[in-house]
């Protein structure tokens, strides 16, 4: 994995034109995460239906390319899975991006595990791999009721 | 020594790092070792360790010696009256806690004010802000203007008649400005508030003068000097280290020990206290040595050059905003680029082999008042040439070409 590798057309693309982008209404939890070295900062809002599906899901921040773009592709990905699909993505994703090369799930197609795993490259940037997970412990929060802002340090 | 080739004196520079020669660019965050500062350590270790200032035997004194020769070298390098007046610490942070806490443990009560400048590193805060839990003390910010600047004036404006003690950059981190330190510091005196001076940024790039300047507290980073880790410097007035309380209890720092009464020891062993940094005092000697063989008159000359050919080389480079434009400024170039996260700018120079910082550099309160959540930043030291800051300028330009902009 190079540099061009880390910065290809997926992840250029979801930093700059992040989907999902924006607070909405009536939503029904929500997270938010800091990362305190280089100020990244999400906040993360999910409407959760009756049956724990998510409904709907946005999220506020500011940061790198990396961090926008693991938020903009976590936010399209889990839009229609309950809370369980939910957390088991959040756990195998960060398998895939500390030490596994695959994510190892049914849950997801391949286009959507090759869209995930374009973040992978920053394995070899231990200091950004932070800037990758941040969106994803939000996430992980916000299903817990975790009441205190997540901080990936 | 000439300072055209020093950079042969820093052996990292021999090495490649990535397949790449290393332009470092971080100096303000740490800057490199001379090999003289490797191989002094080197030696302590192999030839003459012992601890200091305890046993009689052979060893123990002489390590003593070459311990209080840092001091007195020092003290002659910053210009004070005493030796006594020199405290070594683990570091500029622990320098500013032990005026922090001492000074506020003595001096300060409810509703009193510590006022501080918008350009602080976040170690000549948070220290303080301990006060306003135990002490109720009130913090006040001297504001910076336009030009990323502090004026005399901006700290006129916030001295009030509660304004206790005042603690401020002489260099910034991120601007670079040069405050009129001796203005100011005159200032106060004349309203009988004490002034500490943060040097990290300046001691490595300017001519130190605790003397002429007549600050109260000077705290000093010696691994930004081109000494090593884990070592500070404080440099406090005579008459404040007889005044202020010990810092740390332990070994090393008292007179007398009985189970109802202790005595401290003299200076400067009552601020000292447990077993200290040794081998990198008497290694920081060397780092000394190392300046004043080059000169500070030459040091100043050439990292102003770099730093007016930086800024104009990057002035050109379109979409790249310098952070600050003060009226004296130090060895710092802090800038952003239009559309590219300084995160992703760090890491793509990297790649190159250009060590840039990206970040707040533990500035939060600066760069809210810019509006940044982060900057990068390229930093000088002697071992820097113009050749470093064209490299910088086309692996700027390699990045935006990735982000296409």
């Amino acid at each position: 994995m190079n540099l061009k590798e880390l910065y290809q057309e997926i992840i250029l693309d979801h930093g700059k034109n992040p989907r999902n982008l924006g607070k909405f209404e009536n939503f029904n939890k929500d997270a938010k995460g800091h990362n305190p070295l280089c100020g990244d900062k999400v906040h993360l809002f999910l409407k959760l239906d009756e049956n724990k599906k998510v409904n709907d899901i946005s999220f506020e921040g500011e940061g790198c390319a990396i961090s926008m773009a693991s938020a903009s592709i976590m936010t399209d990905l889990i839009k229609g899975k309950n809370e369980n699909e939910v957390k088991e993505i959040i756990e195998k994703f960060l398998d895939m991006i500390k030490e596994k090369d695959d994510i190892n799930t049914n849950l997801l197609k391949d286009d959507e595990k090759i869209k995930l795993m374009s973040l992978g490259g920053v394995k070899n940037y231990p200091m950004r791999v932070k800037c990758a997970t941040l969106s994803w412990h939000a996430l992980s929060s916000a299903l817990n009721d975790f009441q205190k802002e997540i901080s990936t340090e | 020594m000439n300072i055209d080739n020093i950079k042969k004196e820093f052996p990292i520079f021999n090495n490649k790092i990535q397949n790449n020669d290393l332009v470092y660019l971080d100096s303000a965050n740490s800057s490199q070792k001379p090999l003289v500062v490797v191989d002094r350590i080197y030696d302590f270790y192999t030839k003459e360790f012992s601890n200091v200032g305890r046993s009689v035997h052979y060893l123990a004194v002489a390590a003593t010696n070459l311990y209080e020769n840092t001091r007195v070298a020092v003290q002659k390098y910053i210009n004070a009256k005493d030796k006594n007046e020199i405290v070594f610490t683990k570091g500029a942070t622990e320098a500013i806690n032990l005026v922090a806490n001492t000074f506020g443990q003595k001096y300060l009560k409810d509703g009193d004010e510590v006022l501080l400048t918008e350009l602080e590193h976040h170690s000549n805060y948070v220290p303080w802000h301990y006060l306003r839990k135990t002490k109720k003390v009130k913090i006040t910010f001297a504001e910076i203007d336009e030009f990323g600047d502090i004026s005399l004036e901006s700290i006129e404006k916030k001295i009030t008649n509660k304004t206790k003690i005042i603690a401020l950059t002489h260099l910034s981190n991120v601007t670079g400005a040069i405050l009129p330190i001796k203005e100011i510091i005159e200032l106060a005196h004349s309203k009988g508030i004490p002034v500490l001076v943060d040097g990290c940024q300046s001691a490595p790039h300017m001519k130190m003068d605790m003397q002429d300047l007549d600050c109260d507290f000077y705290a000093i980073s010696c691994h930004k000097m081109y000494g090593p880790t884990g070592l500070g410097v404080l440099y406090a007035k005579k008459k404040w280290l007889e005044d202020l309380p010990p810092y740390q209890g332990g070994g090393g720092m008292i007179n007398e020990v009985k189970k109802n009464d202790i005595s401290y020891g003299e200076l400067p062993n009552k601020f000292e206290a447990g077993t200290m940094a040794t081998a990198q005092v008497i290694a920081f000697n060397e780092s000394i040595n190392f300046l004043n063989k080059i000169g500070i008159e030459n040091i100043v000359k050439h990292e102003d050059e770099l730093l007016k050919y930086g800024e104009e080389v990057l002035r050109k480079n379109n979409s790249v905003k310098l952070i600050g434009n003060p009226k004296n400024k130090g060895a710092v170039l802090s800038f952003t680029i239009d559309g590219i996260h300084p995160h992703d700018i760090a890491t793509i120079l990297d790649e190159d082999g250009v060590a840039i910082r990206a970040g707040h550099h533990c500035c939060q309160i600066l760069h809210d008042k810019l509006g940044l959540t982060a900057s990068a930043r390229a930093s000088l030291g002697v071992y820097n040439s113009k050749h470093d800051l064209d490299k910088l300028n086309e692996s700027i330009n390699n990045c935006k070409k990735i982000f296409n902009k």
